[in-house]
């Protein structure tokens, strides 16, 4: 099969007539206005029909606490290393430490942390890393409340790669970019918020 | 050249046969016209977003001109990156090879299920049909292909394969197959009943396949877009997970992503971002599948490779812009194309894979418009692909002997004689002028004789005027 | 200046009325025009259809004959396209080096009509008067193959007395496509009806284009519909005076 590939390139070199390769000098950090980069992702995020708000590193809890009971939800299944910190009274939590898919699946929903956010689309992406825990916790249950550090946030889609690649080295992480809540656009494409992953997004970014 | 038992669907009429019977269905005429309406306008609001959109563009292009030009290097690399990570790699150069590969790895397993996410490949391979006759059932998960699958019809776009049906027409399937009477027609309630109609799946199955948007040859990492969280369930919950990817998928760098996870999702669906992609890198301890097995396939993309000009069809990434806008697309829909790459990508790419000799209508299902280029996010030159096709169909025809008998290849030839000199295509004209006489009325042609019926079947033909554009020329150099 | 007109055999034999008109505003915009009477076709048809072989010939005789002009004109679109990108494509894939290298000294002083006027002469207001209601379908070889963008709207507006309307899904295809018209009829058609539809829907009396061949295939219908709506290139718009 690689012989076959090596003959093809080969042949099929265009030589002379091709155009010369040119670096295309596309966007690859926004402007450093930390203000509007903070604004531009709670905006692009609630676009996606999720719902964002602020909190302060000290009020995490609080915010929490007033976000569950307005979602009332009581049982949330929590990363292994999540800080008691973050945690309200008054609902059960749950760490996940390799708990069964049908316990997970059977919560009400997850609260975790961010690896990065992603301003210009309203993208979390999630490692697997700190506060986070494995992608069947953030997947099974139909409720996720992200907690996001402000610092974390990035302007565009460029800056996020070239962020998860400074710590890259073999074996990778699990990266897992969440834009709003499952969706589907499959009837005459419009978009439909709610098929197999949460049907409801909350996102706090933590100033 | 044999025909491969791929990508073509059997029997498949010659396009205009396919796409005559298609422009009289008037509901299918609708359903397609304001789909492809609704994402147009999506898409072009998402673009003109970017004030690096045609940067961006570029850029797509020179790293896959990049990839082609050391595909196997890269995929050596891409191996030894999987690997490393633990994943096994399997080479397949045909349909036969893959689907033998995926149904011993799944046998192997003892499962006879497995679920799938949304993949063109291996739609192109027909897995799921050489899965059943091997005693395995595989389980689409895509809201769209669910809705195929339960319907048992073929998919009409590459993205959205379903696109060809209304919701109304989706509810009354959902109610039979579902056994869901009360069903609305509500998309979101629609969307509900397929999430419990395949929850039990997601907790239970064992090993999954899927398809690659990218794998990255530097970090051995494949990438999945998608939206409604199905991929992620076969991404993540199953012990095995087998994908099938095409050599043409890989990206030489982890970075390249930050140019394609733009102009894919903006010119895929018009969204900024589609709501989930999965990057997974091997196995990961403790999360996700335990066991990864990465089949790379050519299947007939090398000898697409070895085409100078054909090339740049292998740097499509499957995103449907050039479908979506495509103004024959939108009329016909996908089934006239016979195969599961339609539209303007699909006229290209078919008769790439399987030889011009097998599917020599499709490089003709184009007006020539331009269109599909202008919103391709990495640049490929469909109607110079589409005009090279149509050169080597010609040239293929030319050498049978039927072509002597062709009328087609017989006009054109004695076209190309008169025009080769000033006296016979000025002697042309003035016959032209005088035979045309017993069929002008009004100074118009409303049934012509021969070819020219084709034409004046459906619209009027003006009468050659009386005195060509030179004649009157030299009236006027001589009366001056 | 000198301007060589590249009628192409299509306007030559059908619309010897839109040449006509070219040579009056050439002439009255103080240029000279040339007619080399050798040219014929520029071999679009047969290159686009897949008749390269036959294709061939008529390229390389274009170039012969045209080399030596200083701005070719020509009020086709497409046949400008043909010469301007797809005979480099052409030279490229019957690795004709020579002709490349003819081919990109020609191509850039090829010129189609609206943007020879607007670009190269910077003339917007070319004198015309035609008191009608005139709408204007940007075909697809001017607007996405070369490119003239708004320049024969520009030319269009200038005109005193018109009454200029927009068309709805303008820059969708008429459905002409050389040979799709009849190869693919029926989509062909489909395409069609709904350009008729947005042009009746803009009431206009007359529908204009840089292509007299989309138009010929709109005209056709048009008149097969006895809509009372007619056609017109560009050309003859511009060329009537009071």
């Amino acid at each position: 099969m690689l012989a076959k590939i090596r003959t093809a390139i080969n042949t099929g070199d265009r030589g002379d007539f091709h155009e010369a390769h040119t670096s295309a000098p596309y966007i690859t950090n926004d402007d450093g206005n930390v203000a509007v980069r903070i604004e531009l992702f709670a905006h692009r995020v609630a676009e996606y029909k999720a719902w964002v708000g602020h909190c302060t590193a000290a009020g995490i809890a609080q915010a929490v606490a007033e976000r569950l009971v307005i979602r009332g939800k009581k049982r949330m299944v929590i990363p292994s290393d999540l800080p008691d910190s973050w945690l309200s009274p008054g609902v059960e939590y749950i760490r996940d430490s390799q708990l069964d898919r049908t316990v997970i699946a059977g919560m009400d929903g997850v609260l975790s942390g961010a690896a990065l956010g992603i301003a210009q689309t309203g993208t979390i992406v999630l490692d697997g890393g700190r506060f986070q825990g494995r992608r069947m916790i953030s997947l099974l249950p139909d409720y996720h409340l992200c907690i996001i550090r402000a610092q974390d946030i990035v302007g565009v889609v460029p800056e996020a790669f070239a962020q998860l690649a400074t710590t890259m080295q073999i074996p990778m992480q699990p990266y897992t970019f969440i834009s709003g809540p499952s969706a589907t656009s499959d009837i005459e494409l419009n978009r439909v918020e709610g098929v197999h992953g949460p049907r409801t997004l909350d996102v706090f970014i933590v100033e | 050249m044999k025909k491969p038992e791929s990508v073509i669907i059997e029997l498949a009429p010659r396009f205009e046969v396919g796409a005559k019977a298609a422009v009289q269905n008037t509901q299918l005429r609708r359903n397609m016209g304001k789909a492809t309406q609704t994402i147009r306008g999506k898409r072009a609001g998402v673009v003109d977003e970017l004030a690096d959109w045609e940067s961006l563009r570029v850029a797509g292009q020179h790293i896959k001109d990049d990839v082609m030009q050391h595909l196997d290097t890269y995929l050596i690399q891409l191996e030894a990156t999987v690997t490393q990570s633990g994943g096994h790699v399997h080479w397949a150069k045909d349909a036969h090879e893959a689907n033998e590969i995926v149904t011993r790895l799944i046998k192997a397993t003892g499962s006879t299920e497995i679920i799938k996410v949304k993949s063109l490949t291996t739609d192109e391979i027909r897995l799921n049909e050489a899965l059943e006759l091997a005693g395995i059932t595989a389980i689409e998960t895509d809201l769209a292909e669910l809705i195929i699958q339960l319907a048992h019809e073929k998919s009409s776009h590459i993205l959205v394969p379903a696109i060809h049906k209304n919701r109304s027409e989706i509810r009354a399937l959902f109610q039979k197959s579902m056994n869901l009477p009360d069903l609305t027609d509500e998309p979101k309630e629609l969307a509900a009943a397929a999430r419990q109609f395949l929850r039990d799946k997601f907790m239970s199955v064992r090993v999954a396949t899927s398809g690659a948007n990218f794998a990255i040859a530097e970090t051995g990492s494949v990438c999945v877009v998608e939206s409604e969280g199905n991929g992620r369930m076969c991404l993540t919950m199953p012990e095995v997970l087998i994908t099938v990817m095409g050599i043409e998928k890989i990206l030489p760098r982890w970075q390249d992503l930050g140019v394609f996870m733009q102009l894919l999702p903006r010119s895929s669906t018009g969204e900024r971002m589609n709501p989930y992609t999965s990057i997974w890198t091997g196995v990961h301890a403790d999360d996700g599948p335990q066991e990864f097995h990465l089949v790379l396939l050519d299947n007939g993309r090398s000898d697409v490779l070895a085409d100078a000009v054909g090339r740049q069809t292998l740097h499509c990434i499957r995103c449907s812009a050039c479908i979506n806008v495509c103004p024959v697309y939108e009329r016909t829909g996908g089934h006239a194309y016979g195969s599961v790459y339609p539209g303007p990508i699909g006229a290209i790419l078919t008769p790439q894979l399987v030889g011009t000799a097998h599917a020599d209508s499709l490089p003709y299902a184009s007006s020539l418009c331009g269109a599909c280029y202008d919103v391709c996010p990495v640049r490929i030159n469909i109607p110079e692909v589409l005009v090279h096709l149509r050169g080597k169909v010609v040239a293929e025809k030319q050498t049978q002997p039927q072509s002597w008998f062709d009328g087609e290849n017989l006009g054109m030839k004695a076209m190309a004689t008169t025009f080769a000199h000033r006296t016979t295509y000025e002697l042309a004209q003035h016959a032209g002028q005088l035979a045309q006489w017993p069929f002008v009325h009004d100074g118009y042609i409303e049934n012509g004789p021969g070819p020219l019926g084709k034409w004046t079947a459906m619209r009027d033909f003006p009468a050659i005027p009386a005195q060509s554009f030179r004649d009157w020329w030299r009236e006027r150099q001589r009366d001056e | 200046m000198q301007v060589a007109l590249f009628i192409t055999c299509f306007n030559d034999t059908l619309f010897p009325n839109t040449g006509k008109a070219v040579v009056s505003i050439v002439e009255r915009l103080g240029h000279q025009v040339i007619f080399p009477e050798e040219q014929t076709c520029c071999g679009q048809m047969h290159f686009n259809t897949g008749y390269q072989a036959e294709a061939m010939p008529l390229i390389r005789r274009f170039v012969e004959i045209f080399s030596q002009y200083e701005a070719i004109v020509s009020p086709s679109a497409s046949c400008v396209g043909m010469v301007r990108d797809m005979y480099r494509f052409a030279a490229e894939v019957h690795h004709d080096t020579k002709l490349a290298n003819e081919v990109a000294l020609l191509a850039e002083r090829v010129y189609e009509f609206s943007e020879f006027i607007v670009n190269r002469l910077g003339i917007q207001d070319v004198g015309a008067y035609y008191p009608h209601r005139v709408t204007y379908h940007p075909t697809c070889h001017s607007l996405r193959g070369i490119k003239v963008g708004d320049a024969p709207e520009q030319l269009l507006r200038a005109v005193r007395g018109i009454d200029y309307v927009p068309l709805t899904q303008s820059n969708e295809c008429c459905g002409f496509g050389g040979t799709f018209a009849v190869k693919n009829a029926d989509t062909s058609m489909a395409m069609l009806g709904d350009k008729i539809r947005h042009i009746l829907d803009t009431r206009a009396e007359v529908c204009v284009a840089a292509d007299n061949s989309c138009l010929m295939h709109i005209g056709g219908a048009l008149h097969r519909q006895r809509s009372g709506v007619r056609i017109a290139h560009l050309a003859e718009i511009l060329a009537a005076q009071e």
